[in-house]
């Protein structure tokens, strides 16, 4: 499976959001979009699967224009992990991963004995056996997440788009979710591409990064070539290094503050506010 | 005792079939304060071996307003289904967003103005539709916040539109000269209103927009669990929406339009079933009619029998009396989870 993203534009009224982005992205991998809020990463990841069809430029899913491409067909081939909120309805887990099925079925057509065994598949391999007849409506941010997870993974899909997957949650349930996405990637040779602007999180866990400025691709590489003290100063505006934690043997950034504070500016004290 | 889903469907089924036929004859069987046919009396009406009165009574009286009472509850309970799936809110039906109340200001408007080359027939529902849609596209759009719908604002909009259309209504009513009595008995809800000549034109579009809402089941299930799982699903979330909001619609038209307001059949009787059997639509929508159908009979025959020596209660306020405190119930209990914000 290969996934292209060649020259998209996107604008939304007259702001121009994407600039002629161009990603090749590599069967496999784990790849990080990283940029800091306002820059255009949700837009470009709703580009990837048609919930947002650029002005310019086109995105290739095995050769095949996106534009050319049936929704249904899409996703069957590239599963999202959305940012998850309140469900108000008793949903069991298993209706939800259930739902991961749903591109491959007829209108009105029920599980049939293969779906099943995906979804059960799906629920064991993101350890949510002891849970597939909870209500999600009882469940936390964490374990939400895990659902909809699982419910991406019995997409059967080539390519898994996530969205921000460590926003809202609990430090330790932000490791454990992108161990879990990595894990999966490796055991099913899956694609993953992750929109977050987490530095720490994305250098750990990602083989190549990307990080957009100003609508444009600014650096695109392995951690150690993209996070340079230098990309993250422009881009993030933050005075930070990539660093090897000897613990874990994988990258982590260390955050060292704000450039803003040797500037003397600081964009959140307010005339009123300050002694 | 924990039962597989299956089976749970299966009783389900079984027990409202046979409710649904409990309810049919029992409503047929009404004569007049404390006086009631036995059900074989019924039975040999229908067929045509009964005597002179129970014929003209359970096939000319009985039967029309029972029928008409069919198509409503089951139309107005698979609506209720639909309009919450749409709205990912538990809360949302007809009655609470002022659909009906919108509906039933054309629907007035239809009943004391004639349009030129237009057939008397079909008036009431035509504006009714269009007052209805109106009032849906006016909350919806009041009720949006930032590109989701909550469920405060959305009821809230619901009063006030729904407000807004009752006073509408009462003027109409004002003005309304020798029809005054038939307006205010209509708005308060009279499934005898329907003739064998209004079901034929009203339950054909009750069943036909039912059936359609009920193959959006899989996709409105995604929906619930938000729009974007939907999308990502490979559901066309805004046709979907439409469509669904566009029948939803011409349910609740049809049903105001002949027999007036009948109010809470679409909250309360999907509550009750997804409590019973869990949220997925494929089955709270189809068993839904059912049980709506069996609900508003049920609400028939109390207002038959409530209060005889004062005639026949309005048949919205018998399902307003259930339903307002299941309503009010179900408020309380939502406060009790997240709180007023």
């Amino acid at each position: 499976m290969t996934l292209e993203v060649k020259g998209i534009q996107y604008t939304y009224g007259k702001y121009l959001v994407l600039d002629g982005i161009d990603l090749p992205i590599v069967e496999g991998e784990i790849i990080g979009i990283l940029g800091p809020n306002g820059c255009g990463k949700t837009t470009l990841l709703k580009n990837l699967n048609k919930n947002l069809s650029p002005q310019g430029g086109c995105v290739l899913l095995d050769g095949v224009d996106l534009e050319e491409m049936a929704k249904r067909d899409i996703a069957k081939k590239v599963a999202v992990v959305p940012q998850t909120n309140e469900i108000h309805f008793a949903f069991t887990v298993r209706d939800i991963v259930a739902m991961g099925r749903m591109p491959f079925q007829s209108m009105m057509g029920g599980q049939s004995s293969e779906d099943e065994r995906i979804v059960d598949e799906a629920i064991r391999r993101t350890g949510l056996e002891k849970y597939a007849e909870r209500h999600i409506s009882t469940m936390s941010g964490g374990e939400r997440q895990r659902v909809i997870i699982a419910r991406a993974i019995a997409q059967t899909p080539e390519t898994l788009l996530m969205d921000e997957p460590t926003l809202h949650l609990d430090i330790s349930m932000q490791f454990d979710a992108l161990d879990l996405v990595s894990r999966l990637s490796k055991e099913l040779g899956m694609t993953v591409v992750i929109v977050s602007h987490d530095l720490p999180m994305v250098a750990r866990y990602c083989d190549r990064i990307v990080m957009l400025h100003d609508h444009k691709v600014h650096a695109i590489g392995r951690p150690e070539e993209v996070l340079t003290e230098e990309n993250m100063r422009v881009v993030f505006n933050v005075d930070a290094e990539l660093m090897l934690d000897e613990k874990s043997g994988k990258h982590t950034v260390m955050l060292h503050g704000s450039l803003n504070k040797y500037r003397g500016v600081n964009n959140w004290a307010c005339g009123s506010l300050r002694k | 005792m924990h039962l597989s889903m299956r089976s749970k469907i299966l009783i389900a089924t079984v027990v409202l079939m046979v409710l649904a036929f409990y309810c049919v004859f029992n409503d047929l069987s009404w004569i007049s304060a404390g006086k009631s046919y036995s059900f074989s009396e019924v039975w040999d009406a229908l067929t045509g071996h009964g005597s002179w009165a129970s014929e003209i009574i359970v096939r000319d009286t009985n039967a029309p307003r029972v029928v008409a009472g069919i198509f409503v509850g089951a139309g107005l309970a698979v609506t209720g289904a639909a309009m919450q799936a749409v709205f990912r809110n538990p809360l949302a039906s007809p009655y609470i967003l002022g659909l009906s109340s919108g509906a039933s200001l054309g629907a007035a408007a239809g009943m004391l103005f004639t349009i030129p080359f237009i057939p008397a027939l079909i008036i009431s529902p035509v504006l009714a539709f269009v007052t209805c849609f109106l009032t849906m596209v006016l909350v919806y759009s009041m009720a949006r916040v930032g590109g989701s719908v909550r469920t405060e604002t959305l009821i809230l909009s619901g009063v006030a539109v729904s407000a807004l259309m009752s006073a509408l209504v009462s003027f109409l009513t004002f003005i309304a000269g020798d029809k005054l009595e038939g307006i205010v008995f209509w708005t308060m809800g009279n499934l005898g209103n329907a003739g064998w000549d209004e079901i034929a034109f009203m339950a054909p579009v009750i069943l036909m927009c039912s059936f359609l809402l009920i193959t959006q089941a899989k996709p409105l299930n995604a929906m619930m669990i938000g729009d974007a799982h939907a999308m990502d699903l490979g559901v066309d979330v805004r046709r979907t929406r439409l469509f669904v909001i566009i029948l939803s619609t011409v349910v609740v038209a049809a049903a105001v339009s002949f027999v007036g307001v009948i109010g809470f059949i679409g909250l309360v009787i999907p509550h009750i079933l997804r409590i019973l059997l869990g949220p997925d639509n494929r089955h709270i929508m189809p068993l839904g009619m059912i049980a709506g159908a069996c609900f508003i009979l049920i609400c028939d025959y109390i207002s038959h029998v409530i209060a005889p020596q004062y005639g026949t209660l309005p048949i919205g306020v018998a399902t307003s009396l259930i339903g307002a405190p299941v309503f009010i119930y179900l408020l309380i209990r939502r406060k009790r989870e997240v709180g007023w914000n």
